[in-house]
């Protein structure tokens, strides 16, 4: 369970969000609202650990996120808006590098399985360059399914997806929850899964 | 943690083979350098082997500040870096690995090309020797230093001129002692006072260097 208490973050004079405070267990999942530029970003970033906050606290299972941050950032799954990609490699070599890069294993099979969900059949071997935007989307979506996490922190997964695609992120999201994880994502788009909480910046 | 070195020097370093003209232009542009410099000042042997050890010196300061610009920006443009700062592996070993990287591509061509310029200032085979033994102590020190730089200026506009400026002064221990080693050496004196003087430089950057460029990454990041 994550807990967050009395977050303050300021960026520079302007005072993004003060005294905010939830608490994120199990099976849940917390969409945050608000107007762009609101500071839906800089909370994930928060919450992830690449920005700290001005005041307040996070807590992970009970302990303070600044005392058990390897396994924090091992429980934790971080989707930023950048496509976090290399244009050079294939899909394949990026995912192979990203799980390599945080000491996991890679099993080739996985990784490929995982390209096809995401309906990239035939593409695991062309470099990113060629993909359009919303096929690079789904090359780094196909992380959540390759790398284990308990809690999802995603920045608007939803965008460039087809209809197709959206469904499928909704329904991957969906089992996540269902196998015990938990998600936080920002979207403007109404998301096909079950009611969850909600916070608005 | 080891594994997560290996594989931030090996995606490095298979960029760097999608990207030959980068590396490639780093080593040609240390070939020119040197070959201007004889051109401009004449072909009067004795100068030219008085001058040789700090022009090839450096050139290679110039040739391995190129490769710097992009070793942090693509990562942190395209939000790679802000995965390699979430990964369970300590940053500064993944830091590492690119540093070696930035070495085995910008300074180890430097070191291999440096002897075949010497020999075109005519100086003698033990110089050549003591030449390249200086430039593979001297060289990852300004890979593991420039590192240091091109994270401190990451995501500034202009970075790379800044960087220039920042790193260059950061550079001149290592010319001292470097070409200063190939410089006693011509004189007839023993270079082994200079090469050590490098060693310590090399261990100490080296050590250090990967540890506090992850903290200004950090800072970058936020």
């Amino acid at each position: 369970m994550l807990a967050v208490a009395q977050l303050t973050c300021q960026r520079g004079a302007r005072t993004l969000f003060s005294g905010l405070s939830f608490t994120l267990p199990e099976r849940q999942w917390i969409q945050i609202q608000g107007a762009n530029g609101a500071g839906k970003t800089t909370l994930l970033r928060v919450l992830a650990g690449l920005v700290q906050p001005q005041e307040g606290t996070l807590t992970w299972q009970g302990q303070a996120v600044q005392e058990c941050r390897a396994e924090w950032q091992r429980a934790l799954l971080y989707l930023g808006h950048h496509a976090a990609l290399k244009e050079e490699l294939t899909p394949l070599e990026n995912l192979r590098f990203g799980l390599g890069l945080e000491a996991m294993p890679a099993d080739e099979a996985v990784l490929m399985n995982a390209l096809h969900r995401f309906g990239l059949q035939e593409r695991e071997h062309l470099p990113v360059r060629y993909l359009s935007a919303g096929q690079r989307r789904r090359v780094l979506l196909a992380r959540l399914l390759i790398r284990p996490a308990q809690v999802w922190i995603l920045d608007e997964p939803y965008t460039a997806l087809d209809v197709h695609a959206t469904q499928f992120l909704s329904a991957v999201i969906e089992d996540h929850l269902e196998q015990g994880g938990s998600a936080i994502l920002t979207s403007h788009q109404t998301l096909g899964l079950r009611p969850g909480m909600s916070i608005a910046l | 943690m080891m594994t997560g070195f290996w594989t931030s020097m090996r995606r490095d370093l298979v960029l760097a083979n999608r990207h030959k003209s980068e590396w490639l232009t780093a080593l040609f542009f240390f070939v020119m350098v040197t070959n201007l410099l004889p051109l401009g000042v004449g072909p009067e042997v004795s100068l030219l082997r008085k001058i040789a050890p700090g022009v090839l010196w450096i050139g290679a300061l110039l040739s391995t500040l190129l490769g710097l610009q992009r070793l942090f920006s693509s990562d942190h443009g395209d939000g790679t870096l802000e995965q390699m700062a979430l990964s369970p592996v300590p940053l500064a070993w993944l830091v590492a690995g690119k540093m070696v990287t930035h070495w085995l591509v910008c300074g180890l061509p430097v070191v291999l090309m440096a002897p075949l310029l010497g020999i075109q200032f005519d100086l003698p085979t033990r110089s050549l020797g003591i030449l390249v033994l200086s430039l593979l102590l001297g060289t990852p020190i300004l890979s593991a230093v420039g590192a240091l730089g091109a994270a401190l200026t990451l995501g500034l506009r202009g970075g790379g001129a800044l960087l220039s400026l920042l790193i260059l002064p950061l550079y001149i221990p290592a010319l001292i002692f470097g070409a200063g080693a190939v410089e006693a050496d011509l004189a007839g004196i023993s270079p082994q006072g200079h090469l050590s003087l490098l060693g310590a430089l090399l261990v100490l950057s080296v050590f250090f260097s990967p540890w506090v460029t992850s903290l200004a990454l950090r800072i970058a990041l936020e």
